[in-house]
């Protein structure tokens, strides 16, 4: 699935964070957005998502105009949206976390929480636990599997190794990879440069509410601009 | 001995009520951040439907009429809540000032439409003789109604755990009340499952009302009898949390009964707020507290 982000603005009341960003994020591509604290990312996302407005700009999927949608509807249109901060419902269970996502629009599909357990079999142990009291890592593969249950075409993950320790990080880096290969466009907003660059072709940076450099991982050069990355 | 068994089932019929009342408060609130005003007017909705039905189409079967009431007052109270939440509310999520201004003021419509309707005098909804008499059980005077009342409570209750646990539009009220933001980007239907909750909690006074009108005399001023006492059950309780308003309304439901008798009415509801004042100096986020890990909600 392609994502066009057009000429984005987006500001909290009175004050502009994003300042016009236009992101392509190619059909099957695997794409990372990096910068240091503070310069956007998250706000990014969430007018990509409709929870936050837009005061400018254009997201295009497919193709097609989706912004004036609501933020379920986006999701529905084939978005699964990994917030960041590995955020569950924390009063239901890690297996009604996934049913309530599976059964969203009336009676869903048992075979997508399968699939998305398949991905993270170490939840399987889990499923009867309240997600509150999960670690942060388990909470962060219930979060994933959770957006994988509605089938996207489009995966975008917000920071998900912040705070997770280094065994999960990497069980995280296995299963995004294989999404990937399996055909699922990915759209990575990350500050660990390693972890991103490992699983992205195409990285943007952004630094003030701007996109300030874009282009192939192969050739990024990032001794060039480490000032702008968290390294 | 005897009095003290009697304050406690007059407690426990009260505390029942309240409980009604106060998850349909909890349910708005918690969800919605809605601090709903008019839903002692859903109470007094409530009472209302068995004395139409029992002066209207079911004169002839007036005790019929008090088991038919249940679910249509369910049903009136729920569209009734509905019809708020779609046609004001709605536009004013996350302006509580806002919203605790035109419930009010919708409440007091709704007080001056019953008075239009019904008259200022108080109604009696005629007991149905299979709800008349007593039994005495060590001393204690256990009548009928409050009885029948107490049982209504536990089937509703029963029901709304079966619906909340088990059911997907159950689950789906819990994740939209635990976490709005993060259901709407799953693809949760947020606006959908919003009124769902606004019907069922409205519905849950409905069927307060119903229990109350069977209890006493009832007016247009029934439900601000009791809402008082289920903001302060909610709030005892902790927003939100379930377990939490159950005890909270059976705590302050007896207690209201005791000092009641001790004292007066009035002296009774000032004890209580007194306590609740008190409470809540120890306990700000009420009685049940979860911790969760690394979030906070
Ligand atoms: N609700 C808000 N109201 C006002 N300003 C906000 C709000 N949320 C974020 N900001 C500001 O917007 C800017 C961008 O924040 P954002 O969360 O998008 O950054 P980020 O790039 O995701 O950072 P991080 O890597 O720390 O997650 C920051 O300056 C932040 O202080
Ligand atoms: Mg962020």
């Amino acid at each position: 699935m392609r994502l066009e982000l057009e000429d984005v603005r987006i500001a909290y009341g009175r004050a502009e964070v994003v300042f016009g960003v236009s992101l392509d994020v190619a059909h099957h591509s695997f794409t990372c957005l990096m910068g240091r604290n503070g310069v956007g990312k998250t706000t990014l996302l969430n007018g990509l998502m409709g929870v936050l407005p837009l005061k400018a700009g254009a997201i295009r999927l497919d193709g097609r105009d989706i912004t004036r949608l609501s933020t379920p509807q986006r999701a529905r249109a084939g978005i699964g949206y990994v917030p960041q901060g590995h955020q569950v419902f924390p009063y239901l269970t890690a297996r009604e976390n996934l049913a309530v996502v599976r059964d969203r629009a009336g009676r869903g599909d048992q075979s997508a929480v399968d699939d998305a357990l398949d991905v993270f079999p170490a939840l399987r142990k889990l499923l009867g636990r309240p997600a509150g009291l999960l670690s942060g890592g388990q909470a962060q593969q219930l979060a994933i599997a959770r957006a994988l249950v509605t089938r996207p075409q489009l995966l975008v993950l917000d920071e998900p190794t912040e705070g997770i320790q280094p065994s999960i990080i990497l069980e995280i880096e296995d299963a995004i990879s294989a999404l990937h290969s399996s055909g699922m466009t990915i759209l990575l907003v990350e500050q660990y440069v390693e972890f991103a660059l490992r699983l992205a072709q195409r990285y943007a940076v952004m630094d003030g509410g701007l996109i300030v450099h874009s282009g192939d991982t192969a050739s990024i050069d990032v001794a060039g601009f480490s000032d702008l990355l968290a390294v | 001995m005897e009095t003290t068994l009697s304050n406690l089932y007059i407690g426990v019929t009260l505390a029942s009520i309240l409980l009604l009342v106060g998850l349909g408060l909890t349910f708005t609130f918690g969800q919605m951040g809605v601090i709903n005003m008019a839903h002692g007017e859903f109470i007094m909705a409530g009472a209302y439907v068995p004395y139409v039905l029992q002066t209207s189409v079911l004169s002839g079967a007036r005790g019929g009429a008090v088991l038919v009431a249940f679910p249509l007052a369910f049903l009136v109270a729920g569209v009734m809540g509905l019809v708020l939440e779609r046609v004001l509310l709605r536009r004013m999520y996350g302006r509580p000032l806002d919203t605790l201004l035109v419930t009010f003021g919708v409440s007091l419509m709704l007080q001056q439409a019953a008075k239009d309707l019904f008259s200022a005098n108080n109604k009696d909804v005629v007991t149905p003789t299979y709800l008349r008499g007593q039994w005495d059980l060590f001393g204690v005077t256990l009548t009928h109604t409050r009885l029948f009342v107490l049982l209504v409570v536990v089937l509703t209750m029963v029901g709304v755990w079966v619906f909340m646990s088990r059911l997907a539009a159950g689950r789906r009220m819990r994740a939209v009340m635990q976490n709005r933001e993060l259901a709407a980007v799953s693809g949760l239907p947020t606006s959908r499952v919003d009124a769902t909750t606004f019907f069922l909690g409205s519905g849950l006074a409905g069927i307060a009302g119903v229990a109350v009108s069977l209890i006493g005399p009832i007016g247009t001023a029934t439900g601000t009898a009791y809402i008082l006492s289920a903001f302060l059950v909610v709030i005892v309780g902790g927003l939100g949390k379930l377990r939490g308003v159950v005890l909270a309304a059976l705590l302050l439901g007896t207690l209201n009964a005791f000092v009641e008798h001790a004292t007066s009415s009035t002296l009774g509801r000032a004890a209580v707020f007194a306590f609740v004042i008190l409470f809540l100096q120890f306990r700000p986020n009420g009685i049940v507290s979860f911790r969760t890990r690394g979030l906070a909600v």
